[in-house]
């Protein structure tokens, strides 16, 4: 898995300029990806992320929400593509070059399920301790306070983790026209 | 050198299961149509499965066939006359034989079963062939010295062979023919080798040697006969039979006791006749065993599974291949001297590369597809015994068996299907007596029927029998404590109730069904497979069992259209006609409802891109046209910018990685790589409507 990302990394590292390749070199708590959303850092546990694939334009998705951009074929799987801009109530959300996909997946009762998510680069793999995390502030803040799984503190940045189960979860995505279809 | 016939076995096993199940439909074919054509057909399924069987050394399944083949012989002859008795013993047969070979295949011994069969065959076999022998003595064999001999008077038969020097070249090998003799008894071989040239004139390939055999043994000629079945017309062959010496003069007194014999086995025939009602009852067991070893055999035949595919999509694989292979040379010779002026070439090179490595990889999906027929067609047995079983009579009506779907999803439709019409066979078709008694035909319906729709695939079990009444099944519940007494339930609820675990109406617990088990697993299996079942009945008219599967792999024959910047696919299925928007009057009627007045009906017409959002900086103009396209028996025309091209897709479920999406049935995968929704005409036009009656709401 590491290696896989570090592989990743590679690719997108010419476009990044804070890259920090020390991976593996510390093998205390749990890897997290990092990465840049409206200016912001957050992160996510590693072992969640599948793949990372280039920014593409998906295929539209009749009545969907504004964060909900489409659905793209992930090599024969259809699945549905978030931005995380447009989720998490940033005024602008462009698609540069370094915009990516970042494809993660989550559990959900016994079930493997898979989501895009849009964001403005990848910047960091870093190892945290559990107890290094902090609980967020509880101040009425502009992300969804559910999707937020505490904060930490990387060199000089505070990287908020976000909460998977909550942020893919279909329930929380509001989508006009669903679930009734073929009776 | 010696050869590993172990590595045959698959291949043998795979056709010979084939073979039994051509003999199956033919045999039931027989029933209504004695073609002679059919008997050759199982007559040839026979032999190849005996031939097999002999030379695998499957000795017990080669003995058995054997006498299934005598019979179906004088059959095929027009010796014997095609009864149902005959053909229910053939059937029975099938039965033994996917038994035995399922424990071979196993590599379990074979149980004894089948002996009861055999010796079954041997007195019917032996008591009609007297029979015949005294209709038409003449026959056959009146040529050879002592055929009309009664068989008792045989030890022997003394067989000179004379094979044509060419013999070895076809394929065929004196010493195995021997051995098969041998089988058959005590044998002497003499070769004569007299025609044998000396060594430097020899050809190794050729045969020189003819033989003398003398086979001591009580069997009648036509298994003899039969070792040289294949030879017959490449050698010289004559087989005399040797008698037990009796003087001429015993001869016919034994000719006259012969004719008491004839009345002795006559009488045999008949009690035999009384002893196979009783048996009748007795083998009612029999198709039940066999059932449960079929359901094994299937789950252990998965490891190993194979499949047949249809010539078309082989070709079509074919074909593909061949593209791939042009624009890798295409590619290649690029490749060899590129500069920067050839970059669009290059691209549009590796565009085709990528649209055919897709298409490639669609079509190899597209051998998993196969016609539901594989599954319909081993129902029209299992109705046939069980109406026998149960005294009814049923017509089984097979609809739609040309509907493809994915093999994995009809491997596990099979039981629960099977279950289905067992089910509709014992509780909802009626006895004859009852039936006539409400005044219906005195042959129930049962209709198996299949087809897609709205990205599903439907089954329906329809019968015409005496429906699910709800009273009982009320009461039932009650009584299980399912439901408490009193409470108001909708009907189809309660209907319903039947696919919960521990349910069972039937009074009487039946072989066939009622045992509570059954209805439940069917849901489960179903639901399994992201399918439903449905139930509707009519007290006294019928129940409609209909299973919905998703087409999770399924093939839609589709059309490619275009919508603001979004390609779609519309079910082709579907679609009624196209008119271009400029052709027609588009009318308001009812509050700002656009219709087409089509023949004096008016279709609502509905806009994809104000339907679907579709944001766009150009608003929509009156160019375009208008599909017309039907679901459930609503029509509805669906405004769209371009009719492009037509092609099969491959459906993918939203719904694996998403939810669904009323008016959108799955999704496909294009042949440049992109997503494309599939249009689900009924949701669509429902939730049309639906959104204009709250546009209404919204305005009052």
């Amino acid at each position: 898995m590491a290696s896989d990302i570090q592989d990743v990394l590679n690719e997108q590292s010419q476009n990044l300029t804070s890259m920090n390749m020390d991976l593996g070199d510390e093998d205390k708590g749990s890897q997290f990806l990092s990465f840049d959303v409206g200016g912001e850092e957050f992160a996510v546990n590693i072992l969640s992320v599948q793949e990372i694939r280039g920014w593409e334009n998906p295929t539209f998705l009749p009545n969907s929400p504004i964060y909900i951009k489409g659905v793209l074929n992930l090599r024969g799987t259809i699945v549905p593509v978030m931005d995380l801009r447009n989720r998490f109530n940033f005024k602008k959300a462009n698609y540069l070059d370094t915009t990516v996909i970042i494809i993660l997946k989550v559990s959900h009762a016994d079930k493997e399920r898979l989501m895009g998510c849009v964001v403005d680069g990848v910047s960091d793999v870093f190892n945290m301790e559990e107890s290094e995390i902090s609980d967020v502030p509880d101040y009425g803040s502009g992300v969804d306070s559910r999707f937020t799984a505490g904060v930490m503190t990387v060199g000089e940045h505070a990287v908020t983790l976000l909460e998977l189960t909550n942020l893919l979860s279909l329930d929380l995505i509001k989508h006009t026209y669903t679930g009734v279809s073929n009776g | 050198m010696e050869i590993d016939l172990s590595q045959f076995h698959e291949v043998f096993f795979e056709e010979s299961f084939e073979g039994l199940d051509v003999m199956e439909q033919e045999l039931l074919n027989l029933e209504e149509d004695t073609d002679l054509e059919n008997v050759n057909t199982i007559f040839r399924a026979a032999h190849s499965i005996k031939g097999g069987s002999a030379t695998f050394n499957f000795s017990q399944v080669a003995e058995f066939t054997h006498v299934m083949e005598t019979l179906l012989d004088e059959m095929r002859d027009g010796k014997r006359a095609i009864t149902r008795e005959i053909i229910d013993l053939l059937l029975k047969s099938v039965d033994c034989l996917r038994g035995m070979l399922n424990k071979l295949q196993d590599g379990e011994e074979v149980s004894n079963d089948y002996v009861e069969l055999v010796d079954y065959f041997n007195q019917l076999l032996s008591s009609d062939s007297s029979g015949s022998k005294q209709q038409d003595s003449g026959e056959s064999n009146a040529a050879d010295l002592g055929s009309s001999e009664p068989k008792s008077a045989i030890s022997g038969w003394s067989i000179s062979f004379a094979p044509e020097n060419y013999i070895l070249q076809t394929g065929n090998e004196p010493i195995r023919m021997f051995k098969e003799l041998a089988g058959l008894g005590g044998l002497k071989v003499e070769a004569d080798l007299s025609k044998v040239p000396s060594f430097s004139e020899l050809d190794p390939e050729l045969c020189f040697i003819s033989w003398q055999l003398e086979l001591d043994t009580s069997e009648d000629e036509q298994p003899v006969k039969e070792v040289f079945e294949w030879v017959e017309d490449d050698c010289k062959l004559s087989i005399k039979a040797i008698g037990s010496d009796p003087s001429s003069d015993v001869l016919e007194q034994d000719e006259k006791l012969s004719e008491s014999v004839v009345e002795e086995v006559k009488e045999e025939v008949n009690t035999s006749d009384t002893t196979k009602t009783d048996t009748s009852t007795e083998k009612k067991l029999v198709p039940i065993r066999t059932e449960q070893s079929k359901q094994t055999s299937v789950k252990k035949a998965a490891a190993t599974a194979s499949i047949r595919v249809g010539i078309d999509k082989v070709d079509t694989l074919i074909d593909l291949v061949g593209e791939l292979v042009i624009t890798q040379s295409m590619l290649g010779e690029l490749g060899e001297n590129f500069d920067m002026s050839k970059v669009e070439q290059l691209i549009s090179g590796l565009r085709e590369l990528e649209a055919n490595t897709r298409e490639l990889q669609e079509s190899v999906m597209r051998i998993r597809m196969l016609p539901i027929g594989f599954v319909f067609n081993r129902l029209p047995r299992m109705v046939r015994d069980l109406s026998a079983q149960l005294g009814k009579k049923i017509d089984l009506k097979i609809v739609g068996e040309e509907t493809e779907l994915d093999k994995t999803v009809m491997e596990q439709i099979g039981d629960p299907l099977t279950h289905l019409v067992r089910n509709a066979l014992d509780h909802g078709v009626e006895s004859v007596e009852d039936r006539i008694a409400a005044g219906k035909p005195e042959i129930g319906v049962l209709t198996l029927n299949a087809f897609h729709q709205g990205g599903n695939i439907i089954i329906e079990i329809k019968d015409d029998g005496k429906g699910i009444d709800p009273e009982i099944i009320y009461a039932k519940a009650v009584e299980k404590g399912m439901i408490e007494d009193g409470i108001d339930i909708p009907h189809e609820q309660i209907i319903g109730m039947i696919m919960e675990p521990g349910f069972s109406t039937a009074a009487v617990v039946s072989d066939v069904s009622g045992r509570g088990v059954g209805m439940d697993v069917v849901k489960r299996n179903i639901n399994n497979l992201g399918g439903s079942v449905d139930i509707a009945s009519v007290l006294g008219e019928g129940t409609t069992f209909t299973i919905r599967l998703p087409l999770t792999l399924a093939i839609l024959d589709g059309q490619l259209v275009r919508s603001a910047d979004q390609i779609y696919v519309i079910p082709l299925a579907s679609i009624v006609e196209s008119i271009p928007l400029s052709g027609i009057q588009v009318t308001r009627i009812a509050g700002d409802m656009p219709v087409y007045k089509n023949e004096g009906e008016y279709i609502p017409i509905v806009d994809l891109r104000r339907e679907f959002d579709i944001q766009l900086e150009k608003q929509s103009t009156n160019e375009g046209l208008i599909a017309i396209v039907e679901g459930e028996n609503r029509k509805i025309a669906i405004k769209i910018d371009e009719l492009l091209g037509q092609q099969q897709v491959v459906i993918k479920s939203l719904e694996s990685h998403y939810k669904s999406i009323q008016g959108v049935s799955g999704a496909t995968i294009l042949g440049d790589g992109r997503v494309s929704l599939i249009l689900d005409i009924v949701g669509l036009s429902k939730r049309s409507s639906e959104r204009m009656s709250r546009d209404r709401e919204q305005v009052a």
